[in-house]
């Protein structure tokens, strides 16, 4: 690690503050992805504005219309525990990484690193849920902006995330064998509306939905309605760990057995 | 015997008080007074000329004591490598120059060209980043190969080629071997990998030199499984400082599998540097350093054919394996594809005719050397899939099959040199097929396939070469050491025992089992004996822990130099009960008249030995101290029978291991607690081997999985709970404990158990799958299943 300062803001308002003055700030949530990234010296900013103080971004509620209200700096082991409203999103939570990245990580920090393989994006996206930032509500489909890219701002902070809480949902994640991030991951949320389905680990424009899968599932809600629906291996992640084509087909079946598990 | 600690006794690990309350003494928790730190500047190439490197700038940065480059080592030697082996033609081997820092040229990703020595471990890397390299990138030498084509780039412009040796055992039985196969009723030919992997102990290495002008002693604590072998290395060949100058340390040491052997560049380094500067100088490696500086394992790609005859007797092995010796050779990186590997070839089994061909090669890669096996478990992979191979292509069982073709008289001289003194294969087998429950196999693969999954068996047997190793043997095979051990037995005043022995525990529990043999052979409680290990300062000349040697080799010595405590306390006591020495029996910690009630106690006959007044001076010296050193008659022979049943999923390909069982025989048992431990550590990284691990490099010699987000580590949830059974035992013939050596054979047998198992499962569902080369992940085993 390079040496660097530390503020440790208790208000949004003076994180939101801290970030906007002169000195090269970088925000750090429960630092899972910027700690390493630290440690490896690939990043060296002069300051770090922790959120880890700001309570007023922690914890999870109903809202009036029902959704599900994530502040931004909840823990992956808050939310499993917490969030028992929309127990596919507990459960999503409950297996990212081991105990100790669960404790620190938060899911504002994951969404704005957006990891192609992290699992939060998938849920959020398949929800349809709203992004809310200091400064603005962001839809989901709005979000999402490839590898590691958002439509955050520089500064921006979110400070909750609205779940509208499907009537059926699942998320089935097949792990990476070393890192145990998602391989694939599929999340698949049935409302009355229609069905959604977003896909994490896979493409190499990070987290999408599979549209023609929501399409066939949006009449008859079952696995088998799925069937003679795949996706290409063109444009899928091929590494060490499986070629674009095997991620092509983990999704179909990683689609079914969400689908069946909903 | 001691009532509840002797041999045999399952005594909990003593050691595991410090260890599990953070009280352990490893080396990265010593920390002296005055002492500077050091960080490596590596290759972040695999292979370049090193035209210059400009430390100027970075001399000028806080904190920074002292920048070392190749040049300062142009008067000290080289890493040295402690085998020679001869060729197939008579001739030495090639061996390239290893600089302590890279000279002229880089040879892999790490490969250090320069060290900064710096008040703090941030400044040491702060100024690293300052020095300018200019380094002309060549072309990298990967492929194995195709490193030996003609006009191939080389790793070493002084050698003649990429090629370290061809080595051919036993050329005699070439001849005789071709013919057997061109003979051969059926004759089944497998290519297969064994993929390189990274050892990662827990604890990554740490090295800290220190000096003390006063007296001119140096003394290096260091993360090793060998302090003798390496102040032996470092101070005659890189240093040259003498013995009696220079202390190597190895506290509690986190784990080894065969990496904390060698004698690193770091350790050389720590040492000179703090004689230059004066002032202990500390390394600490961290995990991503580790990746690509310790020295990793395995990296054999082999070709074997196994010849049948009509009655499917096994009638010859061929083999074809090149060896990747990585960049440079490590200590004893030569001969764990040659003595370690092709000695091995016979297996359980009695082929009459064995040939063995390997061609070690240099790449731009980190050093490959001896992990967890080492050799062994190359050669058991080797043979028991082309015979699961064979008995599918010939539609016979498995198991009947290895039966058939079992070693059943002992001793038993292989074509392949060595002759096992003991074992029976048979028994092992049958208490497998009973602990494994093979009738009930049939059920549970239905039960499977009801919920959609592929269940398959698969069987692997193994024997393995340990209690390494007779000295005088390997001295002709090119050992530039002796392979004996040592200990020191000293009995104090009071009765109390230390016991300094040559051998090194870094998870092996030697200090609960070693007491638990002088405790039976004195009748004394086992709290009464510690063990001192791992320092030079204190404990005999001894050759250290790998090869499942500690027991067996520094074991014996224990027991002799106890035997000889046990003479000389007798003729004490005899002189204390007015008797003949010849007349005194030990039991029960009492010297005993025997026939009579007259006797002392053990405590009183070590007090008389310290304070000799009513003493047979003129014929007995004063004290209770004695040591031996142990040379091996032969090899032990371990062996075993494994099986494991998996689970595929046909959507995904991912495996799971469903049971495992493990019959082994190990000779006699000291503690079988211990011994479980040790085969449950061995199944685990076997399992590694089988399902995750394999480390990667690119076409450019950049390393893939340098982190653990890439390289899979078996965890607690990768394997199942084990079956685990050493009751067949036929103890080792030439060692006074009958014992054989245990720490290996997981590693050793279970990796094709399991590849042996996920091939039955796929052609259970009609898949014409025959191999598929480890780690069977899960796009591999998916991939196999495409067709």
């Amino acid at each position: 690690m390079y040496a660097f300062d530390i503020e440790r803001p208790t208000r949004l308002t003076d994180a939101v503050k801290l970030l906007s003055d002169a000195t090269d700030s970088q925000l750090i949530a429960g630092g899972q992805t910027l700690i390493p990234t630290l440690k490896q010296r690939l990043a060296m900013p002069e300051r770090l504005v922790s959120l880890g103080a700001v309570d007023e971004i922690k914890g999870i509620c109903t809202g009036d219309d029902g959704a599900l209200c994530i502040g931004g700096g909840t823990t992956h082991a808050d939310v499993a525990a917490g969030a028992g409203a929309y127990p596919a999103l507990a459960g999503l939570a409950a297996n990212i990484g081991d105990p100790a990245v669960r404790n620190r990580g938060t899911i504002g920090g994951s969404l704005a690193n957006n990891d192609p393989s992290a699992c939060y994006p998938s849920a959020v996206l398949a929800s349809g849920a709203t992004v809310v930032t200091n400064a603005r509500q962001i839809a989901a489909d709005d979000f999402f902006d490839g590898l590691f890219a958002t439509n955050l701002e520089e500064g921006e902070i979110i400070t909750e995330v609205r779940f509208p809480v499907p009537d059926a949902a699942a998320y089935m994640k097949f792990e990476q064998p070393a890192s145990r991030f998602a391989l694939v991951g599929v999340f698949v949320a049935r409302f009355s509306g229609g069905v959604r389905i977003a896909v994490t680990g896979a493409s190499e424009e990070g987290v999408f939905r599979w549209s023609e899968a929501e399409a066939a599932l949006a009449g008859n809600f079952s696995a088998g309605a799925l069937d003679g629906l795949s996706l290409s291996g063109d444009g899928m992640i091929s590494d060490l760990h499986g070629s674009g084509d095997y991620r092509a087909h983990l999704i179909s079946v990683m689609t079914r057995r969400a689908v069946a598990a909903a | 015997m001691p009532a509840d600690g002797g041999i045999g006794a399952a005594t909990p690990r003593r050691e595991d008080v410090r260890f599990l309350t953070g009280a352990g003494n490893y080396t990265d928790d010593i920390n002296l007074k005055g002492q500077a730190y050091v960080h490596f500047l590596r290759s972040d190439v695999a292979h370049g000329t090193l035209n210059n490197v400009d430390t100027a700038s970075a001399e000028e940065m806080p904190g920074v004591i002292r920048i070392f480059t190749g040049e300062d080592f142009a008067d000290v030697g080289g890493i040295p490598c402690g085998w020679q082996v001869t060729d197939k033609h008579g001739e030495p081997m090639q061996e390239p120059a290893h600089p302590v820092l890279a000279r002229g040229k880089v040879c892999h990703v790490g490969d250090p060209i320069a060290a900064v020595v710096a008040e703090t471990y941030e400044q040491a890397r702060d100024a690293a980043e300052a020095i300018e390299v200019d380094i002309d990138d060549l072309p990298a030498v990967m492929d194995m190969k195709a490193a030996l084509a003609d006009g191939a780039t080389k790793v070493h412009d002084d050698l003649s080629s990429n090629l370290c040796y061809d080595w051919g055992f036993i050329e005699d039985n070439k001849a005789a071997v071709g013919e057997a196969i061109a003979n051969a009723a059926h004759v089944t030919t497998l290519e297969l990998v064994n993929q390189r992997l990274v050892a990662n102990p827990m604890e990554p290495r740490v090295a800290v030199g220190d000096y003390h002008r006063a007296n001119d002693e140096s003394t290096l604590y260091t993360t090793s499984q060998n302090p003798h072998v390496i102040r032996l290395l470092m101070g005659a060949f890189v240093l040259g400082i003498p013995e009696h100058k220079l202390r190597v340390v190895a506290p509690d040491v986190g784990g080894g599998f065969g990496s904390k052997i060698y004698h690193y560049a770091e350790e050389a380094f720590c040492t000179f540097a703090a004689r230059a500067l004066n002032r202990p100088v500390k390394w600490t490696s961290s995990r991503s350093e580790a990746f690509i500086s310790d020295a990793q394992g395995r990296d054999h790609v082999t070709k074997i054919e196994l010849a049948l005859d009509a009655d499917n007797n096994f009638t010859a092995i061929r083999t074809e394996t090149y060896a990747n010796m990585g960049a440079y050779l490590s200590t004893f990186a030569p001969c764990v594809p040659t003595y370690l590997h092709g000695t091995l070839m016979a297996g359980n089994y009695k082929t009459p005719n064995i040939y063995v061909n390997v061609k070690a090669v240099f790449t731009n890669t980190v050093p490959v050397d001896a992990y967890r096996g080492a050799g062994r478990p190359e050669a058991t992979y080797q043979i028991e899939r082309v015979i699961d191979k064979a008995a599918r292509e010939l539609g016979v069982d498995p198991i009947a099959l290895r039966r058939q073709n079992f070693i059943t008289e002992f001793p038993y001289a292989t074509p392949v040199a060595v002759e096992y003194d003991t074992g029976d294969y048979t028994a092992t087998m049958d208490k497998l097929e009973e602990i494994a429950d093979v009738a009930g196999f049939a059920a549970r693969r239905a039960e499977s396939e009801a919920r959609g999954k592929l269940r398959g068996f698969g069987v692997n047997c193994y024997i393995e070469a340990c209690g390494i190793a007779p000295s005088a043997l390997v001295g002709a095979l090119g050992a530039r050491a002796g392979l004996y051990d040592a200990a020191t037995v000293r009995v104090n005043a009071t009765g109390s025992i230390s016991v300094m022995v040559g051998a090194h525990s870094h998870g092996q529990g030697h200090e609960t089992s070693f007491p638990q043999v002088v405790a039976e052979m004195l009748g004394i409680d086992p709290s009464m004996i510690d063990i001192v290990h791992g320092d030079t300062a204190r404990i005999p000349f001894g050759m250290g822990t790998y090869g499942s040697r500690s027991l067996a080799v520094c074991g014996s010595a224990m027991v002799r130099a106890t035997e000889k405590i046990i003479a000389k306390a007798k003729k004490i006591a005899a002189h204390m009960l007015e008797a003949s020495d010849a007349d005194i029996e030990l039991k029960d910690g009492q010297f005993t008249v025997a026939g009579t009630d007259k006797s002392v106690a053990w405590g009183d006959v070590t007090l008389a030995a310290y304070v000799p007044h009513n003493y047979p001076i003129e014929d007995v010296e004063p004290g209770l101290e004695e040591t031996a050193f142990y040379d091996p008659a032969n090899f032990t022979y371990p062996a075993g029978a494994y099986a494991c049943e998996v689970e595929v999923d046909p959507e995904t390909g991912k495996v799971t291991i469903e049971r495992f069982a493990a019959a082994d025989d190990f000779g006699n048992i000291i503690n079988p607690m211990i011994v479980d431990g040790q085969v449950h550590g061995g199944l685990g990284q076997g399992i590694g081997q089988a399902l995750l691990e394999s480390c990667a490099y690119d076409e450019s010699g950049q390393l893939l999985t340098g982190s653990y987000m890439d390289y899979a580590m078996p965890r607690a949830d990768d394997v199942p709970f084990y079956a685990v059974d050493h009751s067949c035992q036929t103890p080792c013939t030439h060692n006074p404990l009958g014992v054989k050596g245990c720490g290996e054979a997981g590693a050793i047998g279970s990796p094709p158990t399991v590849v042996n198992a996920v091939v039955d499962a796929l052609q259970s569902a009609g898949h014409n799958v025959t191999h598929i080369d480890m780690p069977l992940s899960p796009s591999r085993v998916w991939q196999a299943m495409q067709g």
